[in-house]
């Protein structure tokens, strides 16, 4: 944790994932308006002392709504990645642990479903479960699956025909106990260091389902929902518009700098 | 790269394809409502729901109807869209030579300009021009396509600024000018994210090369310094970066349905969006297979570039 501080990189996405976090859990409790109250008189204004961010067509307070937008499209990114961890870190590490023809076949499975893109592949399950947050986010799970199925596969393999597991096959252990107590922990690195640039991909992905009408639905604040709200009226306040997106690209940011940082500091021949 | 290699590859592309199809056929079969009931409403009689089945061929076990539905494909038969009542070959052949447009006016954008910028940044490694173009490029991964999207409508197409349209598509008869002002937002959008993650892979690369033993050496030989970067430095990253950039086509490909649904870029993901809001069934499952063969045929184009630059690269 301290390397990680020192090094430029995670130093910058620590803190913006710090003050992420900080809108995640209290941005309901500091946001000084009702997000969903409107303000009639006051519709479309631009930044003033009332309204730090402006207002929307409603006369909505922006500032207000990205801060209690932030928990929807944060959960959003993190929840889908976990599932999609979870699930295609399972299958990876079967594959690689058993090897053969299962893993020849799952294998070959998933190169096919890696032909789809990720968005495509979302939108497609997204369509047979029907719109909504939930929904939504299964699906970037699902998506997200193969990818990491691969990569939990690939250390499996690089770590399977190491001297430690070697030596527990050879004291006779399970395979059960070799996979859970012996490979699995040496594969845990790689996998959280994909999993942190995958939610900064979650998240632009939730958004983006969000924006097309398929994730998250009114009247969440969902930032990509703001944005596909706020449209219409985009010429006339761009800010409506132009504070959601930032929120997400720091967001994104932040994951990804944060990925970047672990990557570097787990993985001594990254470092350049 | 012997011809039994290329065979090989173009049979795994096969097997992609099989195993898309599946998936997409299997989601598709699964879809609540069945095809007659979309196709006639929700008022048909049950009468007139079991005939068209029929018709249709909805009463055959699934793996028929699958069977059916891959031989068209392969055949050129790709069935009619239930919405707009035309053949679903024609309306993707037209939707996609108009993404194609898109994709490679945005692949030529990010080459011109994510190389050159990786290549100072590696050369200027640790001064402002690095800490820039790394700022970008992280910057740059982390806005959607949406997001740039709208921000490029609202800056550069607003009513008082109206520098560009905002959508739509003009085809070359129009004239070149019309044709590419539509071009520039779209191509814009799907460049970004694109050039900063492309432009980060060329300048680890470059680094990389530039503290290699053989680039000392051709600078004690006393060659000039162009000479090194342009002949002995960026040859040797060039093929990571063919690399790098065969796999964004996926994103490429990904990126196309939200900056087509944005700009109203008649091209094959504004058109898959459509299927998928109005359930067109044989539209979402030809589309779905195109893009994915688009995807599985461009990287493996991308790896015979890769052994053409790398000589040490051979694919038995």
């Amino acid at each position: 944790m301290r390397e990680l501080l020192r090094h430029p990189t995670g130093l910058a996405g620590a803190v913006l994932l710090a003050i992420i976090a900080v809108m995640t859990i209290f941005g309901p409790l500091i946001a000084p308006y009702d997000p969903q109250q409107f303000h009639p008189l006051s519709r479309l204004q631009g930044p003033s002392v009332a309204y730090w961010l402006g207002t929307d067509q409603f006369g909505r307070d922006i500032l207000s709504r990205i801060l209690t937008g932030a928990r929807s499209t944060i959960l959003f990114g993190l929840g889908a990645t976990m599932a999609g961890v979870a699930a295609g870190g399972a299958i990876g590490l079967i594959a690689g642990a058993i090897g053969g023809a299962v893993d020849s076949l799952i294998m070959r499975l998933l190169d096919g479903l890696l032909a789809v893109p990720d968005l495509l592949f979302t939108l497609l399950i997204v369509t047979v479960l029907g719109g909504g947050s939930g929904h939504a986010m299964l699906a970037v799970a699902i998506a997200f699956m193969p990818g990491l199925a691969r990569i939990a596969r690939s250390t499996v393999l690089s770590v399977r025909t190491r001297e430690f597991v070697l030596a527990a096959q050879a004291r006779g252990e399970s395979p059960a106990y070799v996979i859970a107590c012996e490979i699995m922990p040496n594969t845990i690195a790689p996998i959280i260091v994909e999993a942190t640039i995958r939610v900064s991909f979650a998240i632009m992905l939730g958004a983006t389902l969000g924006f097309l009408g398929l994730g998250a639905q009114p009247p969440s604040t969902e930032w990509g929902l703001m944005i596909a709200e706020a449209r219409q009226y985009m010429f006339r306040n761009p800010i409506c518009v132009a504070a959601p997106g930032v929120a997400i690209a720091l967001a994104a940011l932040g994951f990804n700098l944060l990925g970047d940082a672990l990557r570097d500091l787990t993985d001594p021949r990254g470092r350049r | 790269m012997s011809a039994a290699y290329l065979l090989r590859r173009l049979a795994a592309i096969l097997i992609v394809l099989l195993i898309v199809s599946l998936t997409v056929f299997s989601i598709t079969q699964i879809l609540p409502g069945n095809a007659a009931v979309m196709i006639l409403g929700e008022y048909a009689t049950p009468a007139q729901l079991q005939a068209l089945e029929l018709k249709l061929g909805l009463d055959q076990p699934w793996y028929i109807q699958y069977w059916r539905w891959f031989s068209g494909m392969l055949s050129g038969d790709w069935g009619v869209s239930m919405r707009l009542s035309q053949p679903v070959a024609a309306l993707i052949g037209e939707a996609f030579w108009r993404s194609a447009a898109l994709a490679l006016a945005s692949l030529a954008t990010v080459t011109l300009i994510a190389i050159p910028l990786g290549i100072l940044a590696a050369l200027k490694r640790g001064t402002i021009v690095d800490l820039v173009i790394g700022l970008f490029a992280y910057v740059g991964t982390a806005v959607p396509e949406f997001v740039t999207a709208t921000l490029l409508l609202v800056f550069l197409a607003g009513p008082d600024r109206g520098f560009l349209p905002a959508g739509g598509f003009a085809p070359l008869s129009e004239g070149i000018g019309a044709a590419l002002s539509h071009v520039v937002l779209p191509a814009a959008t799907l460049s970004l994210i694109l050039t900063a993650h492309i432009a980060r892979q060329v300048r680890s690369e470059m680094s990389d090369v530039l503290s290699s033993d053989y680039i000392r050496a051709a600078r004690l030989k006393g060659l000039s310094e162009r000479s090194v970067v342009l002949r002995h430095a960026l040859r040797n990253a060039m093929a990571p970066a063919v690399a790098v950039i065969s796999l964004d086509i996926g994103y490429l490909l990904g990126g196309i349905l939200v900056v087509e649904e944005v700009f109203a870029w008649p091209g094959l993901g504004r058109l898959i969006i459509y299927a998928l809001q109005n359930r067109d069934l044989p539209v979402i499952q030809a589309a779905t297979l195109v893009l994915a063969f688009t995807y599985a045929l461009s990287n493996l184009v991308s790896d015979i570039v890769i052994a053409r630059l790398d000589p040490r690269v051979r694919y038995a």
